[in-house]
Protein backbone atom coordinates (compact mmCIF):
# COMPACT_ATOMS: atom_id res chain seq x y z
CA UNK A 1 0.00 0.00 0.00
CA UNK A 2 1.42 3.60 -1.17
CA UNK A 3 0.14 6.03 0.82
CA UNK A 4 -0.24 9.32 -0.16
CA UNK A 5 -3.09 10.51 1.51
CA UNK A 6 -1.08 13.55 3.20
CA UNK A 7 -4.13 14.48 5.76
CA UNK A 8 -1.45 16.46 7.19
CA UNK A 9 -2.99 20.10 6.63
CA UNK A 10 0.18 21.94 6.22
CA UNK A 11 1.94 19.54 3.93
CA UNK A 12 2.12 19.01 0.29
CA UNK A 13 4.93 17.10 -0.59
CA UNK A 14 3.01 13.63 -1.58
CA UNK A 15 0.47 15.98 -3.88
CA UNK A 16 3.76 17.84 -5.39
CA UNK A 17 5.68 14.25 -6.07
CA UNK A 18 2.54 12.51 -7.44
CA UNK A 19 1.87 15.04 -10.02
CA UNK A 20 5.54 15.33 -10.81
CA UNK A 21 6.87 11.91 -10.87
CA UNK A 22 3.72 9.29 -10.38
CA UNK A 23 6.18 6.75 -12.85
CA UNK A 24 8.92 7.08 -10.24
CA UNK A 25 5.95 6.06 -6.95
CA UNK A 26 4.76 3.59 -9.18
CA UNK A 27 8.10 2.43 -10.09
CA UNK A 28 8.67 2.03 -6.23
CA UNK A 29 5.46 0.26 -5.63
CA UNK A 30 6.63 -2.53 -8.47
CA UNK A 31 9.73 -2.55 -6.64
CA UNK A 32 8.26 -3.31 -3.55
CA UNK A 33 5.54 -5.53 -4.92
CA UNK A 34 8.23 -8.06 -6.01
CA UNK A 35 10.44 -7.89 -3.17
CA UNK A 36 7.69 -9.40 -0.45
CA UNK A 37 5.83 -10.99 -3.50
CA UNK A 38 2.58 -9.28 -2.72
CA UNK A 39 -0.37 -10.12 -5.95
CA UNK A 40 -2.36 -6.48 -5.66
CA UNK A 41 -0.89 -2.66 -4.78
CA UNK A 42 -3.24 0.43 -3.41
CA UNK A 43 -2.24 4.26 -4.06
CA UNK A 44 -4.01 5.95 -1.83
CA UNK A 45 -4.62 9.87 -2.42
CA UNK A 46 -6.27 11.96 -0.33
CA UNK A 47 -10.43 13.19 -0.56
CA UNK A 48 -11.11 16.14 -2.83
CA UNK A 49 -8.08 15.08 -4.56
CA UNK A 50 -10.21 13.55 -7.48
CA UNK A 51 -8.36 15.13 -10.79
CA UNK A 52 -5.32 13.21 -8.74
CA UNK A 53 -6.92 10.35 -9.15
CA UNK A 54 -7.87 10.57 -12.21
CA UNK A 55 -4.72 11.49 -13.54
CA UNK A 56 -2.84 8.32 -11.28
CA UNK A 57 -5.47 5.91 -12.67
CA UNK A 58 -4.06 7.15 -16.64
CA UNK A 59 -0.57 6.32 -14.89
CA UNK A 60 -1.69 2.93 -14.06
CA UNK A 61 -3.71 2.46 -17.38
CA UNK A 62 0.38 3.91 -19.49
CA UNK A 63 1.93 1.05 -17.26
CA UNK A 64 -0.58 -1.95 -18.60
CA UNK A 65 -0.47 -0.52 -22.07
CA UNK A 66 2.97 -0.41 -21.66
CA UNK A 67 3.21 -3.99 -20.45
CA UNK A 68 4.56 -2.59 -17.45
CA UNK A 69 2.49 -3.43 -14.77
CA UNK A 70 3.29 -7.24 -13.29
CA UNK A 71 1.20 -6.67 -10.30
CA UNK A 72 -1.90 -4.30 -10.68
CA UNK A 73 -2.41 -1.10 -8.84
CA UNK A 74 -5.64 0.35 -7.65
CA UNK A 75 -6.12 3.68 -6.69
CA UNK A 76 -8.22 4.12 -4.05
CA UNK A 77 -9.14 7.84 -2.45
CA UNK A 78 -9.38 8.47 1.57
CA UNK A 79 -12.38 9.56 3.55
CA UNK A 80 -10.89 12.86 4.02
CA UNK A 81 -10.74 13.03 7.89
CA UNK A 82 -7.40 13.83 9.49
CA UNK A 83 -7.54 9.97 10.47
CA UNK A 84 -8.15 8.40 7.40
CA UNK A 85 -4.75 8.78 6.43
CA UNK A 86 -3.16 6.05 9.01
CA UNK A 87 -2.35 3.06 8.43
CA UNK A 88 -4.65 1.14 10.04
CA UNK A 89 -7.39 3.32 9.32
CA UNK A 90 -6.53 2.75 5.31
CA UNK A 91 -6.69 -0.93 5.83
CA UNK A 92 -9.93 -0.89 7.43
CA UNK A 93 -11.27 0.99 4.56
CA UNK A 94 -10.12 -1.17 2.31
CA UNK A 95 -11.60 -4.12 4.25
CA UNK A 96 -15.20 -2.62 4.26
CA UNK A 97 -15.13 -1.05 8.08
CA UNK A 98 -15.02 2.22 8.77
CA UNK A 99 -12.39 4.66 8.26
CA UNK A 100 -10.61 4.85 11.28
CA UNK A 101 -7.16 3.95 13.08
CA UNK A 102 -7.80 0.31 14.88
CA UNK A 103 -6.09 -1.76 17.80
CA UNK A 104 -2.78 -2.44 17.27
CA UNK A 105 -1.62 -5.64 17.81
CA UNK A 106 -2.28 -6.88 15.09
CA UNK A 107 -0.04 -4.36 12.92
CA UNK A 108 -0.46 -4.30 8.92
CA UNK A 109 2.95 -6.64 8.62
CA UNK A 110 1.61 -9.41 10.39
CA UNK A 111 -2.47 -8.68 9.45
CA UNK A 112 -3.84 -5.88 6.90
CA UNK A 113 -5.71 -5.60 4.00
CA UNK A 114 -7.80 -8.75 3.18
CA UNK A 115 -6.49 -10.43 6.51
CA UNK A 116 -3.52 -10.74 4.63
CA UNK A 117 0.05 -9.20 5.44
CA UNK A 118 0.73 -5.87 4.14
CA UNK A 119 3.44 -3.39 3.47
CA UNK A 120 2.25 0.10 4.00
CA UNK A 121 4.67 2.59 2.74
CA UNK A 122 4.81 6.43 2.03
CA UNK A 123 4.67 7.77 -1.69
CA UNK A 124 7.76 9.34 -1.03
CA UNK A 125 9.77 6.48 0.39
CA UNK A 126 8.72 4.45 -2.61
CA UNK A 127 10.07 7.49 -5.01
CA UNK A 128 12.94 6.49 -2.84
CA UNK A 129 13.17 2.84 -3.61
CA UNK A 130 12.52 3.35 -7.21
CA UNK A 131 16.22 5.37 -7.57
CA UNK A 132 17.94 3.07 -5.44
CA UNK A 133 16.59 0.38 -7.57
CA UNK A 134 17.38 1.73 -11.00
CA UNK A 135 20.90 4.21 -9.50
CA UNK A 136 22.07 1.66 -6.65
CA UNK A 137 22.68 2.40 -2.89
CA UNK A 138 26.15 3.95 -3.46
CA UNK A 139 24.20 6.61 -5.84
CA UNK A 140 21.99 7.29 -3.23
CA UNK A 141 24.63 8.09 -0.71
CA UNK A 142 26.20 10.76 -2.78
CA UNK A 143 24.10 13.20 -0.96
CA UNK A 144 23.21 13.68 2.62
CA UNK A 145 25.16 12.41 5.34
CA UNK A 146 26.34 9.37 5.92
CA UNK A 147 23.87 8.44 9.19
CA UNK A 148 21.55 10.57 7.10
CA UNK A 149 21.75 9.44 3.07
CA UNK A 150 19.59 10.66 0.71
CA UNK A 151 17.42 13.60 0.27
CA UNK A 152 14.14 14.52 1.14
CA UNK A 153 10.54 16.65 0.44
CA UNK A 154 9.62 19.37 2.70
CA UNK A 155 6.98 21.51 3.04
CA UNK A 156 7.97 25.25 3.67
CA UNK A 157 5.09 27.41 4.92
CA UNK A 158 4.42 30.66 7.33
CA UNK A 159 6.80 33.70 7.02
CA UNK A 160 8.46 32.77 3.85
CA UNK A 161 8.54 34.54 0.43
CA UNK A 162 8.67 31.11 -1.41
CA UNK A 163 6.71 28.39 0.44
CA UNK A 164 5.82 25.34 -1.00
CA UNK A 165 7.52 22.10 -1.55
CA UNK A 166 11.77 21.49 -2.00
CA UNK A 167 13.63 18.31 -2.29
CA UNK A 168 16.91 18.92 0.22
CA UNK A 169 20.04 17.09 1.12
CA UNK A 170 19.00 15.20 4.32
CA UNK A 171 21.08 17.24 6.86
CA UNK A 172 21.18 20.61 6.02
CA UNK A 173 20.97 22.87 8.05
CA UNK A 174 16.92 24.71 9.08
CA UNK A 175 18.82 28.09 8.53
CA UNK A 176 19.42 26.89 5.10
CA UNK A 177 16.44 25.66 4.39
CA UNK A 178 14.44 28.51 5.23
CA UNK A 179 17.23 31.11 3.67
CA UNK A 180 16.24 29.52 0.55
CA UNK A 181 12.10 29.52 0.60
CA UNK A 182 12.66 33.15 1.38
CA UNK A 183 13.05 34.24 5.24
CA UNK A 184 11.56 37.39 4.89
CA UNK A 185 10.92 39.06 8.23
CA UNK A 186 11.95 38.19 11.75
CA UNK A 187 11.03 34.79 13.10
CA UNK A 188 10.63 33.17 16.97
CA UNK A 189 9.94 29.74 15.83
CA UNK A 190 9.52 26.52 13.29
CA UNK A 191 6.93 24.16 13.97
CA UNK A 192 8.40 20.65 12.65
CA UNK A 193 7.01 17.50 11.35
CA UNK A 194 3.58 19.08 11.22
CA UNK A 195 0.24 19.59 13.32
CA UNK A 196 2.01 16.49 15.40
CA UNK A 197 4.80 17.71 15.64
CA UNK A 198 7.24 20.42 17.88
CA UNK A 199 7.97 23.91 17.83
CA UNK A 200 12.20 24.60 18.05
CA UNK A 201 12.79 28.11 19.22
CA UNK A 202 14.96 30.56 16.58
CA UNK A 203 17.53 32.02 15.84
CA UNK A 204 18.62 29.06 18.57
CA UNK A 205 17.04 26.18 15.95
CA UNK A 206 18.51 27.76 12.28
CA UNK A 207 21.66 24.95 13.27
CA UNK A 208 19.48 22.31 13.34
CA UNK A 209 20.41 19.23 10.60
CA UNK A 210 16.85 18.55 8.76
CA UNK A 211 16.84 14.88 8.98
CA UNK A 212 15.79 12.25 11.47
CA UNK A 213 18.40 12.15 13.54
CA UNK A 214 19.01 15.75 13.96
CA UNK A 215 15.53 16.88 14.35
CA UNK A 216 15.33 13.76 16.95
CA UNK A 217 18.72 15.60 18.73
CA UNK A 218 16.47 18.47 18.79
CA UNK A 219 13.99 16.76 20.35
CA UNK A 220 11.79 17.18 17.30
CA UNK A 221 11.00 14.89 14.43
CA UNK A 222 10.73 15.31 10.41
CA UNK A 223 7.66 13.12 10.45
CA UNK A 224 5.97 14.40 7.13
CA UNK A 225 8.52 17.34 6.64
CA UNK A 226 6.59 20.26 7.21
CA UNK A 227 8.37 23.07 8.42
CA UNK A 228 6.27 25.87 9.30
CA UNK A 229 7.55 29.38 10.12
CA UNK A 230 6.25 31.40 12.73
CA UNK A 231 6.60 35.26 12.31
CA UNK A 232 7.72 37.26 15.81
CA UNK A 233 3.95 39.67 14.90
CA UNK A 234 2.08 36.08 15.44
CA UNK A 235 1.01 34.54 19.00
CA UNK A 236 2.27 31.13 19.27
CA UNK A 237 -0.14 30.41 21.68
CA UNK A 238 -2.67 31.24 20.11
CA UNK A 239 -1.68 29.64 16.52
CA UNK A 240 -1.15 26.48 18.83
CA UNK A 241 -4.33 26.64 20.46
CA UNK A 242 -5.88 26.70 16.87
CA UNK A 243 -4.54 23.70 16.20
CA UNK A 244 -4.93 21.84 19.31
CA UNK A 245 -8.98 22.88 18.78
CA UNK A 246 -8.39 21.22 14.78
CA UNK A 247 -7.02 17.90 16.42
CA UNK A 248 -9.56 17.80 19.05
CA UNK A 249 -12.28 18.02 16.33
CA UNK A 250 -10.61 15.02 14.56
CA UNK A 251 -10.13 12.59 17.51
CA UNK A 252 -11.95 9.70 15.79
CA UNK A 253 -13.56 9.35 19.31
CA UNK A 254 -12.99 5.89 20.24
CA UNK A 255 -10.61 6.01 23.00
CA UNK A 256 -11.93 7.71 26.38
CA UNK A 257 -8.78 9.39 27.34
CA UNK A 258 -8.60 11.32 23.67
CA UNK A 259 -12.40 12.18 23.23
CA UNK A 260 -12.06 13.49 26.76
CA UNK A 261 -8.72 14.37 27.07
CA UNK A 262 -8.40 16.59 23.83
CA UNK A 263 -10.95 19.04 23.76
CA UNK A 264 -9.82 19.84 27.71
CA UNK A 265 -6.77 20.16 26.43
CA UNK A 266 -8.13 22.83 23.91
CA UNK A 267 -10.45 24.62 25.99
CA UNK A 268 -7.22 24.99 28.58
CA UNK A 269 -4.71 26.58 25.63
CA UNK A 270 -8.09 28.71 23.97
CA UNK A 271 -8.50 29.82 27.07
CA UNK A 272 -4.10 30.78 27.46
CA UNK A 273 -3.88 32.12 24.07
CA UNK A 274 -7.34 34.27 24.14
CA UNK A 275 -9.06 34.41 28.06
CA UNK A 276 -7.14 35.13 31.01
CA UNK A 277 -5.44 32.48 33.05
CA UNK A 278 -5.39 31.81 36.15
CA UNK A 279 -2.26 30.45 37.90
CA UNK A 280 -3.02 26.60 37.93
CA UNK A 281 -3.81 26.71 33.88
CA UNK A 282 -0.53 25.29 33.20
CA UNK A 283 -0.13 23.13 35.61
CA UNK A 284 -3.45 21.47 34.35
CA UNK A 285 -2.44 21.55 30.55
CA UNK A 286 1.03 19.70 31.69
CA UNK A 287 -1.54 17.06 33.53
CA UNK A 288 -3.69 16.44 31.18
CA UNK A 289 -0.65 16.31 28.44
CA UNK A 290 0.27 13.58 30.85
CA UNK A 291 -2.73 11.71 31.43
CA UNK A 292 -3.34 11.47 27.39
CA UNK A 293 -0.14 10.26 26.30
CA UNK A 294 0.41 6.64 25.00
CA UNK A 295 -3.64 6.17 25.88
CA UNK A 296 -5.22 5.73 22.43
CA UNK A 297 -5.21 3.49 19.82
CA UNK A 298 -3.42 5.44 17.47
CA UNK A 299 -0.58 8.45 17.90
CA UNK A 300 -3.30 11.55 18.05
CA UNK A 301 -3.31 12.52 21.92
CA UNK A 302 0.31 11.50 22.28
CA UNK A 303 0.85 13.79 19.25
CA UNK A 304 -1.15 16.51 20.53
CA UNK A 305 0.20 16.44 23.61
CA UNK A 306 4.16 16.74 22.24
CA UNK A 307 2.66 19.86 20.28
CA UNK A 308 1.32 21.20 23.27
CA UNK A 309 4.05 20.34 25.63
CA UNK A 310 6.74 22.04 23.18
CA UNK A 311 4.55 25.29 22.83
CA UNK A 312 4.63 25.41 26.91
CA UNK A 313 8.56 25.57 26.49
CA UNK A 314 9.19 27.64 23.31
CA UNK A 315 6.30 30.21 24.28
CA UNK A 316 7.54 30.38 27.91
CA UNK A 317 7.26 33.90 27.58
CA UNK A 318 4.29 34.97 26.00
CA UNK A 319 2.40 32.37 28.49
CA UNK A 320 4.23 34.74 31.86
CA UNK A 321 2.51 37.81 30.05
CA UNK A 322 -0.98 36.21 28.84
CA UNK A 323 -1.56 35.23 32.82
CA UNK A 324 -0.51 38.79 33.89
CA UNK A 325 -2.10 40.67 31.90
CA UNK A 326 -4.07 38.72 29.55
CA UNK A 327 -3.60 38.04 25.80
CA UNK A 328 -1.49 39.83 23.76
CA UNK A 329 -2.18 42.22 20.77
CA UNK A 330 -0.82 38.98 18.87
CA UNK A 331 -3.16 36.59 19.32
CA UNK A 332 -6.11 38.47 17.32
CA UNK A 333 -3.75 38.47 14.51
CA UNK A 334 -4.58 36.55 11.72
CA UNK A 335 -3.92 32.38 11.29
CA UNK A 336 -0.25 31.98 9.95
CA UNK A 337 -0.46 28.23 10.03
CA UNK A 338 -3.67 26.81 8.24
CA UNK A 339 -6.75 24.82 9.73
CA UNK A 340 -9.12 23.22 8.15
CA UNK A 341 -12.93 23.99 9.08
CA UNK A 342 -13.82 20.66 8.86
CA UNK A 343 -14.37 18.53 11.71
CA UNK A 344 -16.54 15.61 13.18
CA UNK B 1 2.50 9.44 6.90
CA UNK B 2 5.21 7.56 8.75
CA UNK B 3 4.71 4.76 11.18
CA UNK B 4 5.25 6.94 14.14
CA UNK B 5 1.32 7.41 13.95
CA UNK B 6 0.91 3.82 16.04
CA UNK B 7 1.58 4.73 19.48
CA UNK B 8 1.34 0.57 19.91
CA UNK B 9 -0.28 0.65 23.13
CA UNK B 10 1.24 -1.72 25.54
CA UNK B 11 4.26 -2.58 23.06
CA UNK B 12 6.91 -1.55 25.22
CA UNK B 13 8.91 -4.65 26.05
CA UNK B 14 10.92 -3.39 28.81
CA UNK B 15 11.30 -6.21 31.03
CA UNK B 16 9.16 -9.90 30.76
CA UNK B 17 6.35 -10.85 32.58
CA UNK B 18 3.04 -10.96 31.95
CA UNK B 19 0.96 -7.33 31.06
CA UNK B 20 -1.64 -5.64 31.08
CA UNK B 21 -3.13 -4.63 27.94
CA UNK B 22 -6.00 -2.10 27.05
CA UNK B 23 -7.42 -2.19 24.00
CA UNK B 24 -8.63 1.71 24.88
CA UNK B 25 -11.30 1.47 21.23
CA UNK B 26 -13.14 -1.43 23.51
CA UNK B 27 -12.82 -0.10 27.03
CA UNK B 28 -16.47 1.68 27.82
CA UNK B 29 -14.80 2.81 31.33
CA UNK B 30 -17.28 0.82 33.29
CA UNK B 31 -14.76 0.29 36.32
CA UNK B 32 -14.81 -3.15 37.14
CA UNK B 33 -10.41 -3.59 36.52
CA UNK B 34 -10.27 -0.44 39.03
CA UNK B 35 -11.78 -1.76 41.79
CA UNK B 36 -10.68 -4.86 41.52
CA UNK B 37 -7.27 -4.19 41.31
CA UNK B 38 -6.42 -0.67 42.24
CA UNK B 39 -2.71 -1.66 42.87
CA UNK B 40 -2.32 -1.56 39.19
CA UNK B 41 -5.14 0.37 37.74
CA UNK B 42 -6.23 3.82 38.64
CA UNK B 43 -9.15 5.95 37.28
CA UNK B 44 -8.33 9.46 34.62
CA UNK B 45 -10.85 12.25 35.38
CA UNK B 46 -13.51 10.73 33.26
CA UNK B 47 -13.27 7.30 34.53
CA UNK B 48 -11.09 5.35 32.28
CA UNK B 49 -8.07 2.83 33.37
CA UNK B 50 -4.56 3.99 33.88
CA UNK B 51 -2.84 0.97 33.91
CA UNK B 52 0.81 0.87 35.36
CA UNK B 53 3.49 -0.13 33.24
CA UNK B 54 5.53 -2.65 33.62
CA UNK B 55 5.18 -6.49 34.22
CA UNK B 56 2.37 -7.54 36.94
CA UNK B 57 4.13 -8.86 40.01
CA UNK B 58 4.06 -12.24 40.63
CA UNK B 59 1.20 -12.29 43.54
CA UNK B 60 -0.79 -9.99 41.94
CA UNK B 61 -1.50 -12.57 38.92
CA UNK B 62 -4.74 -13.70 40.25
CA UNK B 63 -6.13 -10.62 40.76
CA UNK B 64 -5.02 -9.54 37.28
CA UNK B 65 -6.72 -12.74 35.54
CA UNK B 66 -9.58 -11.73 37.50
CA UNK B 67 -10.35 -8.31 36.25
CA UNK B 68 -9.31 -9.43 33.19
CA UNK B 69 -11.97 -11.79 33.50
CA UNK B 70 -14.48 -9.24 34.85
CA UNK B 71 -14.26 -6.48 31.81
CA UNK B 72 -17.17 -6.12 30.30
CA UNK B 73 -16.63 -5.32 27.14
CA UNK B 74 -12.91 -7.42 27.11
CA UNK B 75 -11.23 -4.61 26.46
CA UNK B 76 -8.74 -5.59 29.34
CA UNK B 77 -6.03 -8.59 28.68
CA UNK B 78 -3.14 -10.40 29.70
CA UNK B 79 -0.20 -10.55 27.51
CA UNK B 80 2.64 -12.58 27.77
CA UNK B 81 1.57 -15.45 30.00
CA UNK B 82 3.42 -18.97 29.27
CA UNK B 83 1.38 -21.23 27.14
Amino acid sequence: MANGSESEPASNKDGVLLSHAPHLVLDGIAVCASAVGATRAYLCVGHGAAPMAQFLTGAVAERHQARLDEVPVEVITTAGEYLSGQENALISALNGNAPLPTFVPPRPADRGVHRRPTLVLNVETLAHIALIARFGSHWFRTTGTPGAPGSALVTVTGAVDRPGVREIPLGTALGDVLQRSGLNQPAQAVLTGGYFGTWLPLPAALAVPVSDEGMRAAGAALGPGVLAVLPEAACGLAETARIASFLAAESAGQCGPCRNGLPALADALNWIAFGRPGPDIVGWVQHLTELVTGRGACHLPDGTAGLVRSALTVFAADLRAHATAGPCERSAGPPILPVPARGS
Amino acid sequence: MRDDHNSGTGQHPVSTGPRLLLNPIACDARGLCIELLPELISADPWGYPIIRPGPVPQQLLPLARRAVAACPTLALMLAGLPR
